[in-house]
């Protein structure tokens, strides 16, 4: 069974929907004994990420997420809480990935919030991904992103520059589109990730 | 990997020009004609919605007419009907007075809103609605008509004219917290003569959110000229989907052929 940590930020309607289009099972994640329950978790999350860390402190589920050997998928706000850092609310993180969270640059070319479909492209061969095309577009909506780093960036998305549309560390995945909204491809990564 | 060469990348990257379908709604029931021929409840709009996120649609764009007041309810139910069933985004708009509002329909699954004359009335609900949900989940949608040599904002369909000039209102829009901007011409919508591809390219160039553009879409060639022309994010029609006289996979395979980038 898929734990959702449940931490106030966002709503989940949409990812429990999808889940239940799948037949995956899940169930919410309120404290460390819920955590026990489950063999994966999602960390999901829309909004603010310094306010999103603080509500996520105020569960008292930092130590324990930090401490996750199970798969975990950060979606969104949820996947930029795992790195160090972020610009937004000049905020510290979870720290499990090093790499900071950044806002866009202002550019002619490209508009912010980055919002719709942009292609993703695979960097390495990974199970999270298996069965989607390479370069397949995926739903975005976000003015953070994660810079691109050769060690945990599992996939790109070029959009001012390339950054992290997917990162990866042992047990630790994220995605920064929303699978739940992107199509047959992000059903297919949810239901991935159910197997990895 | 089975794909590592380049492929032909815009200078925006591989973010993708969207096709959104509208659906009216009123009292829970799509009202405009459907002319789909699988369709066993035309009516049905997470049938409709289920369909057209099939064909490709990538968004799709909900704007109630139920005026009475058991309004909010019967939305809310629909919305959660449709997220339930849909795996593409959706926006919901049509009588959204109030945060309450739109909080429920945030709860019930609504990716984003969209705002009109509401908005006209109260500018600020524009701001509210930014800072309690975010930018990305407010649309404002703008209808716009040429008067004397302006372009002035309409309501009610464009039937009421107000003191509003349509670019400055938008720009203000923007700075309070619009996410994204729907602008529907008026003098284009219905004719099926094209988008109001002059305006818009004035609108797009203005600002540095999201355009979708609407009013005008008669044939293939219309979305391929308003992208190519104005370089607005997405492009809306309805009865020219509804009615089948369109299908989202020919339009796309057209997009394609002229180098646009699409899902």
């Amino acid at each position: 069974m898929i734990g959702i940590i449940r931490y106030g930020a966002g709503n989940i309607f949409s990812l429990t929907s999808a889940l239940d289009r799948l037949g995956i099972a899940y169930g919410m994640v309120h404290t460390e004994a819920d955590l026990k329950q489950c063999d994966r978790y999602i960390i999901p999350g829309v909004g603010h990420a310094g306010a999103a860390m603080k509500k996520l402190e105020q569960t008292g589920l930092v130590p324990a997420i930090k401490a996750l050997q199970k798969p975990t998928l950060g979606i969104c706000v949820g996947m930029q809480l795992m790195t160090a850092y972020s610009e937004e609310g000049d905020a510290n993180l979870l720290h499990i990935f090093p790499n900071k969270t950044l806002k866009f640059k202002d550019s002619e070319h490209f508009k912010v919030p980055h919002t719709g479909w942009n292609r993703v492209h695979q960097e390495k061969e990974n199970p999270l991904f298996a069965g989607i095309p390479n370069d397949a577009h995926f739903y975005y909506v976000h003015s953070y992103y994660i810079e691109y780093s050769d060690a945990y960036t599992l996939a790109s998305t070029n959009y001012t520059l390339p950054y992290s549309a997917s990162i990866w560390h042992n047990n630790f995945y994220g995605v920064q589109f929303h699978p739940e909204k992107s199509g047959v491809y992000g059903e297919t990564l949810l239901a991935n990730f159910s197997k990895i | 990997m089975e794909n590592n060469q380049q492929t032909h990348i815009p200078i925006t990257g591989g973010l993708a020009k969207r096709i959104i379908p509208c659906l009216d709604v009123k009292d829970g029931r799509t009202v405009k004609g459907v002319n789909f021929v699988d369709l066993r409840d035309a009516g049905d709009p997470v049938e409709l919605a289920w369909n057209y996120s099939q064909q490709g649609a990538d968004e799709l764009v909900f704007l109630d007419i139920t005026a009475t007041h058991e309004k909010r309810k019967t939305l809310v139910e629909l919305v959660k009907s449709v997220a339930r069933q849909i795996n593409i985004p959706f926006t919901i708009g049509g009588g959204i007075n109030e945060i309450a509002d739109a909080d429920a329909l945030l709860n019930a699954g609504a990716d984003k809103i969209s705002i009109n004359s509401a908005a006209v009335r109260n500018p600020a609900l524009i701001d509210e609605l930014a800072k309690a949900f975010g930018v990305q989940f407010v649309i404002v949608a703008v209808d716009t008509r040429h008067v004397a040599n302006t372009n002035i904002v309409h309501l009610n369909g464009g039937r009421i004219a107000t003191d509003k000039e349509t670019l400055t209102w938008i720009k203000e829009a923007e700075s309070r917290g619009a996410g994204e901007i729907l602008l529907t011409s008026m003098d284009h919508d219905g004719t099926k003569a094209g988008f109001d591809n002059s305006f818009l390219k004035v609108v797009n160039d203005a600002v540095r959110i999201p355009v979708i553009a609407s009013g005008g879409a008669g044939n293939k060639q219309h979305f391929v000229d308003v992208f190519e022309k104005t370089n607005v994010d997405a492009a809306l029609a309805a009865s020219v989907f509804h009615y089948g006289e369109i299908l989202i996979p020919d339009l796309k395979d057209v997009l394609r052929g002229h180098q646009i980038e699409v899902r």
